[in-house]
């Protein structure tokens, strides 16, 4: 059976580990070719490690694996020349571009009045910049290819709602919206498709460590005592989704079924926004 | 291997338009269907409704897909009636997995009458409320979880419709909706069952695509603006709602729960 995304070619941002390797290989399960970019360094003001060269090469290897085509480079999200070099040399190599997914994306926290300029900085470049950056650089080859197109914006059920500890990260989450909405109008006559996807928390790296599990328990920073504060999020008896849920809903949002879905904010949250 | 191996669909409004086209793909998908639909006309509607002839056709596509359908003449105002054909389609089929709540009427034109507000409201909001109360009780019990989904409109989101009893109603009924699907999201997850609303454009169905519903839109400006779409299309497919119900209730949207979707090409965002 041919895949629902057969012969096209999807650039992904942050594609080393986490959700984005997850997209990569889903989208590469049902028939597409990979052009994956990640930064692979730490971040200064991050908490946690930030992915690594393995970590993309792992990438590669697991969509070789399913015999798709993946041209993956070293890019960060802050550098729009270096991250337009590595989409150009992709789309050179693979010869069109269908789906963008602006996936790359960093946490970190402090109370709004204790957040240095630099967390502040480095949150609004990497989750708000970088997104931008991304579709700056997409849309000129969807336009060119003529064919309509997807972008998908990972954006968090904290680009629908505030939270404390993080007003950095709340602002960039809300403001894609912003730029996924406007993208939506302007693109709408080349059929380009521009919708944002809100996760709760997703069992990755990025949430997956001692530095977050401090922000949830100070007393208790464990996976065990995170997973029963995070159980309590959810109106579905989980304590997080795993990144192959976001994939599916991004894979429903790449495909032809999803031919006339634009301009949505997609949660997928186990009911925590209604909750 | 289809998405919805094994699992049993409770579909209203099944016998042509979206619920024929439910049925169809998710019977696609492996699903056997348990189909319902008024096959009658309604008073205050002035566009033809659905006949037994079209859920017989209902019938013969799942039949041809070598899945099972259990088809009865059910009004979603009925109680009885509903429950009378849900047990007997379970008691054939087996216990159900998903329910769609998709029956619904536009009774909008040019002449409009009072009643109207009182039928699509009972159609469109109450008889959503009697499918899924009608359902629960069985899937609770089960203890399997399971998805629902109520379709709602670009008009459970905006102020469209117009301003006859029966555009109100239209748009009161397809936001009250929401409301409940809101609601049972909470109340049901503790059971793992889901529970979501999607919002369509303008469908090509019999209910859009009719003389009446045309002369309706043409006569306001704004009624034609109310179908106006980002992406350059004037009317989505059945299937294309279809596509979105089977992301809702399969694996693919095992976490998805308490959430407005829209299938609307842009409409809701641009206007």
């Amino acid at each position: 059976m041919a895949g629902r995304v057969a012969g096209k070619v999807a650039f992904i941002t942050g594609a080393a580990r986490g959700q984005g390797r997850s997209h990569a290989i889903r989208l590469a399960e049902e028939g597409a070719d990979i052009i994956a970019v990640d930064v692979c360094e730490d971040i200064a003001t991050v908490p946690y490690g930030g992915a690594t060269e393995a970590d993309l090469a792992e990438t590669v290897k697991r969509v070789e694996a399913l015999d798709r085509r993946i041209v993956a480079r070293k890019a960060d999200v802050r550098d729009y020349a270096g991250l337009k070099n590595a989409l150009d040399e992709g789309v050179a190599e693979l010869g069109r571009l269908d789906i963008v997914s602006a996936n790359a994306g960093i946490f970190s926290h402090a109370l709004t009045h204790e957040l240095t300029e630099e967390q502040w900085g480095t949150m609004i470049d990497i989750n708000l910049n970088g997104v931008w950056r991304t579709t700056k650089a997409a849309i000129p080859h969807l336009i060119a290819g003529g064919r309509g197109g997807s972008i998908i914006i990972t954006s968090s059920v904290a680009g629908l709602k505030g939270f404390p500890n993080f007003a950095h990260y709340v602002s960039a989450k809300h403001g894609v919206i912003g730029l996924a909405r406007t993208l939506a109008v302007e693109l709408a006559p080349h059929s380009i498709r521009v919708n944002t996807i809100h996760p709760t928390n997703v069992n990755t790296d990025m949430i997956q460590n001692e530095d977050l599990y401090r922000l949830f328990n100070p007393d208790a920073p464990n996976k065990v005592a995170f997973e029963e504060a995070s159980r309590g999020m959810q109106a579905l008896p989980i304590p997080w989704v795993e990144p192959f849920d976001i994939s599916n809903a991004l894979v429903f949002l790449a495909s032809d079924e999803g031919r006339y879905v634009t301009g949505i904010t997609l949660p997928v949250d186990a009911g925590f926004m209604q909750k | 291997m289809g998405k919805l191996e094994g699992k049993v669909a409770f579909i209203t409004g099944a016998a042509r338009g979206q619920g024929r086209s439910h049925a169809i793909r998710l019977a696609q998908e492996g699903a056997n269907i348990i189909a319902v639909d008024i096959c009658q006309q309604v008073a205050t509607v002035s566009y033809p409704m659905s006949t037994p002839a079209d859920l017989a056709e209902t019938v013969k596509e799942v039949e041809a897909l070598d899945r099972r359908i259990y088809a009865a003449q059910a009004d979603v105002r009925d109680v009885a009636a509903l429950k009378a054909a849900f047990d007997a389609g379970t008691a054939e089929l087996g216990p159900v997995d998903i329910v769609l709540a998709n029956a619904g009427i536009a009774p909008m034109s040019l002449h409009p009458q009072p009643a109207e507000w009182q039928d699509v409201i009972d159609i469109n909001l109450t008889g959503v409320y009697n499918t899924v109360q009608t359902a629960i009780p069985s899937m609770i019990e089960r203890g399997q979880g399971g998805a629902i989904v109520l379709t709602s409109s670009t008009a459970g989101i905006n102020g469209i419709g117009g301003d006859t009893p029966g555009g109100l109603g239209y748009t009161a009924a397809k936001h009250g909706v929401v409301g409940l699907m809101r609601s049972y999201a909470n109340n049901l997850a503790k059971y793992s069952i889901r529970v979501n609303t999607v919002h369509p454009t303008g469908v090509n169905t019999p209910m859009v695509v009719n003389e009446v519903m045309q002369e309706f839109l043409q006569q306001d400006p704004t009624m034609g603006q109310a179908m106006m779409n980002a992406l350059p299309v004037d009317l989505v497919q059945p299937v294309d709602i279809s596509n979105a119900i089977l992301f809702l209730v399969s694996d693919d949207g095992r976490y998805v729960t308490g959430v407005t979707l829209p299938v609307d090409a842009g409409f809701t965002n641009k206007k």
